[in-house]
């Protein structure tokens, strides 16, 4: 059992758990057709099927079961504020899931050269009175019924009254903003809490304008759009439900990563020895002194992050994503790339610190500018 | 005269009296044909519906309910939030101890646990939504607007619920918004720990200064005080719901100028 409990702890840390997502991301979720082969070939798609759902659901919950009772992860798990992430994670996974299954089936329909099952449906027209009404009422209904009980079984948490001369330990921001939370490891302020938000908002929106696959539109289906799906699902799923659930239940005392069956230790040490980009470039590898010219001293990560958003999408615009540019075109292919890269720094930052201990690619503490 | 006779006499009496039709302009047992697609146009509330659907757009396995839903949720946010303005006062001195009478004193003082479980619901259901919308491919053509419009609600949304959770007053609530207004004083050149703000001078007179930046304009204050618990209160209260109103009107305009629920053509 508590070898069990320590196997766990280990692998939830984000540098294993990130890993084996990313990794596992591209065959489950796959962007292209080469990856779809693999895909069908390793029989994943058998997720998106009956027995696929019973097996991912009796997994989450013999997980919960299994942690309940533990002490350390009931704490977290039970906290009144932390109960409707527990709900969330499941209700993701089950609308996943859901969403996925009838995307197969259509696909499958498609394939055999009918249309798919919506559009079976929608050859017949009924009444908004009754047929649409009842569905609604029966909705509203169980909802309300719902939140009757949850109200009635969990209260409200209610801390000591507001002290502004003792912060708690951690202090963290509502649930659906520990996304955010959880960036500001690897990121400045100004990038995580202003600058992603933005551009995740602005990225949003542009989906339709991007997107210029006029397939796939007012029906369920995997294969005919699978690389919007591809991208908008790693958006979600990793880049915000991932970091939600690691923000909320893995991180304890002094934002440290606590195992979901680690007791929260305050005094908890974690060595720092993370160095800017510019001390290693001139102090580590050339043994030199850092120079005093801002602009000189910065200039190895201005370079890259120059390259990285400047250099890189000609580069992909030739080779990786040939094809994704003569679809787009050079307007909906630029906004496209920006996006994508913005967001992708996120990783990278992320295995950067982990690897090299690289604090910040460009550091200008005097102007508050550090990337 | 038997007793369901009678029972349909006095029906259909009631049917006919002067009050019952003046409420009920289509009557009051629907069963013709004609009468189902009245009560859909005579009802302000359900003449957001078209009076005729294809069968794919009603059913739960294509809708999962979840745009519905989170409208639902908003009104049991309004309401249950109405009832708690009654009893709140939002200032330092008053505003914990409002909050524990409410647990303590009030007759069936369910209303906070129901507003704040709401709150946290709605934004998975919009969430969910939006999921949905993105799996059915609704964001395309002609639908580029509204999902925009719902990028924009989604945020409100948890803005609203941002808002929110400082009105409690306890060690959670200002902490949880310390966080979020730090992520505010470090905003590009209008937050005076931001890049570039310094660089906003006259010589050594900054304009961008703790007392004078975006974290200062949120917050009323240099810190969660008194200031920000008023501020939050209005926008939770009346600026945001106005808001939020004003591009749900919009958002359901537009599905129905948009051709109605997507489905495949």
């Amino acid at each position: 059992m508590e070898q069990i409990k320590d196997f766990i702890n280990i692998i939830s840390a984000p540098q294993i758990s990130f890993t084996a997502i990313i990794l596992l991301f591209f065959f489950i979720f796959p962007p292209n057709d080469l990856f779809y082969k693999i895909h069908r070939g390793l029989r994943i798609h058998k997720l998106w099927t009956k027995g696929g759902g019973i097996t991912i659901f009796s997994f989450l919950t013999i997980f919960f079961i299994f942690g309940i009772t533990d002490q350390n992860f009931r704490m977290i798990v039970t906290k009144p504020d932390n109960v409707p992430i527990v709900a969330l994670l499941y209700l993701v996974v089950f609308f996943l899931w859901f969403s996925l299954k009838q995307a197969y089936d259509n696909d499958k329909r498609i394939d055999e050269g009918k249309g798919p099952n919506e559009a079976e449906d929608a050859k017949q027209k009924v009444l908004v009175w009754p047929d649409l009404v009842y569905i609604e009422l029966i909705a509203m209904v169980s909802v309300a019924a719902l939140l009757l009980v949850w109200a009635v079984a969990l209260g409200a948490p209610l801390e000591e009254p507001a002290n502004p001369t003792v912060s708690p330990n951690p202090s963290k921001a509502p649930w659906y903003f520990l996304g955010l939370q959880e960036m500001l490891v690897y990121f400045d302020p100004w990038i995580a809490g202003v600058l992603f938000p933005t551009v995740i908002m602005l990225g949003f929106i542009s989906i339709p304008f991007l997107d210029n696959n006029r397939k796939g539109s007012g029906y369920f289906t995997f294969k005919e759009r699978k690389m919007a799906i591809s991208i908008f699902l790693f958006f979600w799923l990793v880049l915000w439900i991932f970091l939600i659930t690691t923000g909320t239940f893995l991180r304890g005392p002094n934002w440290n990563f606590f195992g979901p069956f680690e007791y929260w230790d305050k005094h908890k040490l974690v060595a720092l020895t993370n160095v800017n980009l510019s001390e290693l470039f001139y102090m580590v590898w050339q043994n030199k002194q850092l120079p005093s010219n801002i602009l000189l001293r910065e200039m190895p990560g201005f370079l890259l992050v120059g390259a990285y958003l400047g250099l890189l999408p000609l580069i992909l615009a030739k080779t990786l994503f040939k094809k994704v540019y003569e679809r787009l075109g050079p307007i909906r292919y630029s906004v496209f790339i920006i996006f994508l890269l913005i967001a992708i720094s996120l990783p990278i930052k992320m295995y950067l610190r982990w690897g090299f201990n690289i604090k910040y690619l460009v550091s200008i503490p005097e102007f508050f500018f550090n990337i | 005269m038997s007793d369901s006779n009678k029972k349909k006499e006095m029906w259909e009496k009631i049917q006919k009296n002067q009050i019952f039709r003046a409420i009920f302009r289509t009557g009051g047992s629907i069963t013709t044909h004609k009468q189902r697609v009245l009560v859909t146009l005579n009802n302000v509330f359900l003449h957001l519906h078209p009076v005729r659907l294809p069968k794919h757009a009603v059913k739960v396995k294509y809708t999962w309910c979840m745009g519905g839903l989170s409208f639902f949720i908003f009104l049991v946010l309004t309401v249950t939030g109405i009832l708690l303005m009654f009893y709140y006062r939002p200032t330092v001195e008053y505003a914990y101890g409002d909050i524990v009478d409410l647990s303590e004193q009030v007759p069936l003082g369910l209303m906070r646990e129901i507003h704040r479980w709401s709150a946290h619901l709605m934004v998975i259901t919009v969430w969910l939504h939006m999921f949905r919308v993105f799996m059915t491919g609704s964001y395309k053509p002609p639908r580029e607007f509204n999902w925009a419009i719902g990028v924009i609600l989604l945020v409100l949304t948890m803005l609203m619920s941002f808002t929110g959770y400082l009105l409690p007053w306890d060690q959670l609530a200002i902490w949880a918004i310390t966080v979020g207004a730090n992520m505010a004083k470090a905003t590009p050149f209008i937050g005076s720990a931001g890049p570039g703000s310094s660089l906003l001078a006259i010589g050594d007179v900054n304009f961008v200064h703790s007392a004078s930046d975006a974290g200062f304009a949120m917050l009323g204050g240099r810190f969660v005080g008194e200031g920000a618990l008023l501020r939050f209160y209005v926008l939770h209260c009346i600026g945001l719901p106005f808001v939020i109103m004003l591009f749900m009107i919009v958002h359901f305009w537009r599905v129905r100028k948009d051709g109605g629920i997507s489905g495949p053509t």
